[in-house]
């Protein structure tokens, strides 16, 4: 290990800031601005602050810092983990990295194809953010994910190559792909508007769901331990007993598993949708045609 | 009279909610009968397993969107309907 000289491992610790740092961040900032609230609230997004626009006010919410704290810890994870690259891999760090980027490679590959391959580090990226979004509220901070405008942010974000996968064989391809079935033309409109509302609803409602349901759990517990132990006297009485085991169980489903599969699910819903927009074939024919037709000046 | 009308407002506002979650129904159904079928091909052909588990949870996501269109109505009933009818009502009666 004495490789490794002393300003690796100065750079090694500050990534590890970099990691552990903003969650910090976002623990005192929760603390210090909102206030303590006694029993059971179900509120939206806390208002920092708001930006004076031209044309509407900018609001910045809890949900928007937040995400931004997750990004900044998904970046220190990052060049963590890539710090100190060996061409033949060395360290533990450089393995979990490579199987990472592996991985990502391989799911893209095989779900999109090899045209596609390119999609790789987005794909990574939405999985990453979404996961660590949701793992938010294990401690206890609220999760940018269960916020409606965030995720319609991003399935805005898939909206948009999808229309540009969709236009790449011509604008008249594209408005042909909707009369497919001429009757059927305004559906199509509307299953086409519906997928990234589906999209963002999907994932929104999952994570909102289940902090709805463990805050309803939480209160309902808090309340029977006060009945069954509501005669003892002093601080007896107030012991959270009912409180200890069970609401942790559901934090297992809600926010691990349910975090992880919306976070595969969108993901996995965004390769779908933008390889299942792309024409292939009729692509293929066009860039045959403009070659066919460029060949004859240039020889 | 006013608290009549307020009332009549919350109690509809919670019953609709709970009309709305009747939707829960379908895709409980359709995800039983996604996952049976899932564990029967699995029982059929262990060595697709991977395959036949991302399908289905691919396939139940789906399946979930009239539930949960139904949850976010639910959802916008309970938490901001209210205030919001309330609000009509009083600018209604000045």
């Amino acid at each position: 290990m004495n490789t490794k000289s002393k300003l690796f491992r100065l750079v090694d610790l500050c990534l590890l800031g970099m990691i552990l740092l903003p969650l910090v961040a976002g623990i005192a900032l929760q603390v210090l601005t909102q206030p303590v609230s006694g029993g059971l609230e179900i509120s939206g997004a806390y208002i920092y602050c708001t930006i004076p626009l031209p044309f509407q006010e900018l609001p910045i919410t809890e949900s928007q810092v937040n995400s931004w704290l997750v990004m900044v810890s998904v970046l220190g994870l990052c060049l963590y983990l890539t710090h100190g690259l060996a061409p033949k891999a060395q360290t533990r760090r450089q393995l979990a990295a490579e199987w990472i980027v592996e991985k990502a490679d391989g799911l893209v590959r095989q779900n999109m194809g090899e045209y596609f391959k390119g999609f790789a580090p987005f794909i990574a990226a939405i999985l990453a953010l979404s996961a660590f979004s949701s793992l938010l509220s294990l401690i206890g901070l609220y999760p940018p994910t269960s916020d409606l405008n965030v995720v319609g942010g991003w399935a805005l974000l898939v909206f948009f190559l999808i229309t540009f996968y969709r236009f790449k064989a011509g604008p008249v391809q594209y408005l042909k792909a909707f009369a497919d079935p001429p009757l059927l033309a305004p559906l199509n409109v509307i299953s086409e508007v519906a997928t990234p509302v589906s999209m963002a609803f999907r994932h929104y409602g999952n994570v909102l769901s289940g902090s709805i349901i463990s805050a309803l759990v939480a209160t309902a517990l808090q309340g029977l331990s006060a009945i069954v132990l509501g005669w003892l006297p002093g601080v007896l009485g107030q012991f959270p007993l009912l409180q200890i085991g069970l609401p942790a169980i559901l934090s297992v489903y809600f926010d691990l598993f349910s975090g992880y599969l919306q976070a595969f699910i969108f993901a996995m819903l965004t390769m779908l949708y933008v390889a299942g927009a792309f024409p292939a074939d009729v692509y293929a024919q066009r860039q045959a045609r403009k070659q066919r037709k460029t060949q004859p000046h240039t020889n | 009279m006013l608290e009549l009308a307020i009332g009549i407002i919350l109690g509809c506002c919670a019953l609709g909610a709970g009309a709305a979650m009747i939707a829960g129904i379908g895709p409980g159904i359709g995800e039983g009968n996604a996952v049976a079928k899932a564990c029967e091909a699995i029982g059929r052909q262990p060595e697709c397993k991977g395959d036949v588990t991302t399908t289905m949870l691919m396939g139940c996501a789906i399946a979930e969107t009239t539930g949960l269109y139904a949850l976010v109505i639910a959802i916008l009933l309970i938490f901001f309907a209210p205030g919001r009818f309330v609000d009509i009502l009083m600018t209604a009666i000045g």
